[in-house]
């Protein structure tokens, strides 16, 4: 296990090298720059800004500083747009927010969808069955750039029980209306997959067993039914959590939350190469940590799983 | 009293094509302590009579009529009430032990909660009980497998465990739905003598379902024949196997495979070269193990060293338990994974290490048949074109009548309507698929046929047409065949020799009378001596060869010399038995007296 865990760890350096080199030039391949903008500056201060920031080097050189930076100080550099303002700061404001109305979100879109999915396949083509896939239906459709409008309209403008954006500190009133945005979607997805999960493993030979044991229907559900029931719904949880936890532009966009989300839609539009890079690589390594935990996730739910 | 009365027993299911009537109205009673053995074919409603008896239909079945356990009606019971039963008052066992326990809970756990559920017995108490069972039911090293998950223990032990878990509430029936179906035939052998142990010392009566007419045979008091949801025929062992009154019963009994059969296929006396020649093949696959930051491999030795010649009209039958390689062989003899080592030759071409290119040459004379029918044809293509494709390859100056001509004239040779021609896989029956198989594998007139596992997963009936269907055309066009299967009744049924594999060596080769009446080797002594027959005197009263120890892995370097104990002793665990001529056309591999590996 412990051996595992290091050869995953070891594989991750260069996965991660790649995707930093890779993105580094296709960015640079994407016409225009940071400082293109519609009224020209005069060359002689164009040519003082690129050089400050060391546009001026040959790729090479910029790329090599860059890893350089990032490998002996921990530096993701400057950002291009924001004057005063480095990469690290950024990622030290927006990430804390992303990470707290992200991960709610997961939580609440697990549990909420898990229950909904196991309700449904237990009372399968019953009244329960028709009214959960219903409900899992219209949340996948709802996206979360149609939720939070809708959600805006309704609990702020018409009923005014909530302030319409903001974040003060994560307070609970700011906090309800971008979970409920972000969950949706995903809560959906997580109720088909565990209901039509469920149902596959009800029919399986050891369902089948337990009852011939005669144990309740209770205790076959929840002792034997529920893990391998998981095991699906957990490979679909993995990406959802990386993507969530880093944010949403739209969310970040309707209730002025100031999460991570904001900063990576901006500067992707301003070419903020050292912004957009270091929010890549975040994502990146978030990504790979996941991945990581999924597969070991796996080896509990799934004795057969060794590593 | 009967223990259990059946009356006017009905099963419906509503489907999307409408109600099927899988039981229609049937009427048994089993009495106490005794046996009765419910036969028939796939379909024929004998398992679903019994699922519904227990209340375990599917959601979309519907049962009615009358099943009383001691007296008391538990037809259509509350779950509630039933749960009491099921367990407890009666015991069930299922056909795949693989599939049959949870995967993620402990044997332990599986067999405690029934203590626990019952009769409220927990903690130590609990786990003496479960380890009491599993001595009986001799479960080797019981106490480890309390710990253990069920992928830990092999078929045997996972079947075992269930016959355990069944009787923890010591039930006064036991309901077993094709318990070794899935086994090989020793370890189906230990498992059917463990139940008439149980039968006799616990007094449990047995309700046993299966389609195997020589399981019932040794097994059965009573035998029910079952077809198409009814019953054909009822009566004592010795009146359904020496006087069967309904047509069906004669059918089915006539149809069954057997070793001792006096119109099997004798020894091929020809003069003719061998038109296949192996050699010394060997196939190792690496295993990845865990262990150490990157883990190690280890060679699975799948098939290693083996060697024999088919000659031209001739059958050479394999037979072998899971695990003993005979499907790698075959694959390694038709080029379709490249031996490690040894050569192959086709009539005197080496064809080992050949390109693609060169192969397909010798592919259009080489040709296989693959056990799952259904499985082993393109779902999207008619079977009409499944059976074409090879003309396309082989035959490209046909014209497009000229090969529906020659198709249609193959379908007719193996028993295909005419009107099957445009029809997919899925709406034909499992003995059809296997016809267009073959189909298949004869349209270019080629010269041998691999048939692997070919009739296994067909019902017994089936089962005989196909043999017969290969029987005529081997004498039709002269061709040789390799007839893979892990059943020596059928594996006899077509063949001129057997060989006998163990773990990826050849224990014996021999005419197909002498293997079967004159075994030589103690593994096919034992493989022979557990084989059921389908006859209730002889099969009661043949003595059986025990080797000690379960089915080896082929992980095992020291598993290979499972029949030289006295190589083992010596040290020498690299050792490799030779083939010895016995008599002409009879080998047997190098072994030690059959005491000295009874000793374990």
């Amino acid at each position: 296990m412990i051996a595992y865990i290091i050869r995953r760890l070891l594989a991750a350096i260069p996965t991660i090298l790649v995707l930093i080199v890779a993105s580094f030039f296709l960015m640079r391949f994407a016409p225009g720059g940071p400082f293109t903008s519609e009224r020209p500056l005069p060359p002689q201060v164009l040519a003082n800004i690129e050089a400050r920031y060391g546009l001026d080097q040959p790729l090479w050189k910029q790329l090599y500083d860059y890893l350089f930076n990032i490998i002996f100080h921990f530096d993701f550099g400057p950002s291009f747009k924001f004057k005063d303002r480095d990469v690290n700061d950024i990622i030290a404001q927006g990430f804390p927010i992303s990470f707290t109305y992200g991960a709610l979100s997961f939580l609440v879109a697990t549990v909420v969808g898990v229950s909904l999915g196991i309700a449904a396949a237990i009372r399968h083509n019953t009244w329960v069955d028709y009214f959960a896939v219903g409900l899992g239906i219209a949340a996948q459709a709802l996206p979360n750039f149609i939720m939070g409008p809708i959600l805006i309209l309704t609990f702020t403008l018409w009923l005014g029980l909530l302030p319409g954006g903001g974040w003060h500190g994560g307070q609970w009133q700011y906090l309800i209306m971008p979970v409920i945005a972000l969950s949706t979607s995903y809560m959906g997805s997580i109720a088909r997959i565990t209901r039509s999960s469920m149902l596959e493993v009800l029919n399986s030979n050891f369902i089948r067993t337990a009852h011939a044991k005669g144990l309740p229907t209770r205790t076959v559900i929840w002792r034997h039914a529920l893990k391998p029931t998981l095991l699906p719904v957990v490979s679909y949880l993995g990406p959802v959590f990386v993507y969530v936890l880093t944010g949403s532009v739209f969310v970040d966009m309707y209730f002025s939350t100031g999460g991570l989300g904001q900063a990576y839609g901006g500067s992707a539009l301003s070419r903020d190469y050292a912004v957009l890079l270091g929010v890549t690589i975040l994502y990146g390594i978030l990504t790979v940590a996941v991945n990581l935990l999924t597969d070991l996730a796996y080896a509990w739910f799934d004795p057969k799983i060794r590593f | 009293m009967s223990l259990l009365t059946v009356q006017d027993l009905s099963v419906d299911f509503t489907t999307a094509d409408g109600p099927v009537k899988a039981v229609t109205g049937i009427n048994f009673d089993i009495q106490p302590g005794e046996c009765l053995g419910i036969v028939g074919e796939s379909g024929s409603g004998k398992s679903q009579t019994f699922m519904a008896a227990m209340g375990l239909l599917p959601a979309n079945g519907r049962a009615s009529g009358s099943v009383r356990l001691n007296g008391s009606e538990i037809l259509n019971l509350a779950t509630p009430e039933l749960n009491k039963i099921r367990g407890s008052d009666v015991g069930m066992i299922f056909q795949d032990p693989l599939t049959a326990l949870t995967p993620h809970l402990r044997i332990g756990e599986q067999m405690r909660e029934v203590l626990q559920v019952h009769k409220g017995v927990v903690g130590r108490q609990a786990r003496r009980l479960c380890l009491d069972w599993l001595d009986r039911v001799q479960m080797p090293v019981a106490a480890r497998r309390l710990e253990q998950f069920p992928h830990e223990l092999s078929g045997g032990m996972r079947q075992r465990v269930m016959i355990a878990m069944s009787m923890l509430c010591n039930p006064r029936l036991l309901i077993a739905d094709e318990p070794t179906t899935a086994l090989d035939v020793t370890v189906q052998a230990e498992i059917l003598d463990l139940m008439a142990e149980l039968q006799k010392e616990q007094g449990t009566a047995i309700a046993l379902i299966t389609h195997d007419m020589g399981v019932v045979a040794r097994m059965c008091d009573r035998i029910q024949v079952m077809r198409q949801g009814g019953f054909v025929e009822n009566g004592t062992a010795t009146e359904i196997f020496h006087s069967p009154k309904h047509a069906y019963t004669q059918a089915l009994l006539k149809a069954m495979p057997r070793i001792d059969a006096a119109d099997a296929p004798q020894l091929f006396e020809t003069q003719a070269r061998p038109i296949l020649r192996v050699d010394d093949v060997k196939v190792h696959f690496q295993m990845k193990m865990s262990g150490g930051l990157f883990g190690h491999w280890v060679p699975l030795k799948a098939v290693d060293g083996v060697s024999f010649e088919v000659r031209q009209g001739e059958t050479l039958g394999v037979v072998g338990e899971s695990g003993c390689g005979k499907s790698t062989l075959a694959r390694a003899v038709l080029q379709l994974i490249e031996p490690t080592g040894g050569g192959v030759s086709w009539l005197g071409q080496p064809i080992v290490g050949l390109k693609r290119a060169e192969l397909n040459k010798y592919r259009k004379d080489l040709q296989i048949v693959f056990q799952d029918p259904l499985a082993s044809l393109d779902p999207r293509m008619t079977i009409s074109a499944s059976i074409a494709e090879p003309l396309l390859t082989y035959r490209p100056d046909l014209t497009r009548r000229e090969r529906k001509m020659t198709v249609a004239d193959m379908m007719e040779r193996v028993g295909l309507d005419r009107t099957l021609f445009n029809r997919y896989p899925h709406e034909l029956s499992g003995g059809q698929n296997q016809r267009v198989g073959i189909a298949r594998a004869m349209i270019n007139r080629p010269k041998l046929i691999i048939c692997d596992e070919a009739v296994s997963a067909l019902d017994v009936s089936i089962q005989a047409q196909i043999i017969g269907l290969l029987r005529q055309l081997q004498a039709e066009f002269g061709l040789a065949l390799i007839f893979i299967s892990h059943d020596l009744s059928v594996v006899r049924a077509i063949s001129n020799r057997i060989m006998v594999l163990y773990l990826g060596r050849v224990v014996e080769l021999a005419d197909g009378e002498t293997i079967c009446a004159h075994p030589q080797h103690p593994y096919t002594q034992s493989l022979i001596s557990a084989v059921p027959v389908p006859d209730p005197d002889i099969e009661r009263s043949r003595c059986r060869i025990k080797l000690p120890g379960e089915l080896a892995s082929p992980l095992d370097p020291r598993a290979a010399l499972r029949f030289l104990p006295s190589r083992l002793a010596a040290g020498e665990t690299n050792y490799l038995p030779k083939l010895i001529q016995f008599a002409p056309d009879h080998y047997v591999a190098e072994h030690d007296p059959l005491e000295l590996i009874l000793e374990g």
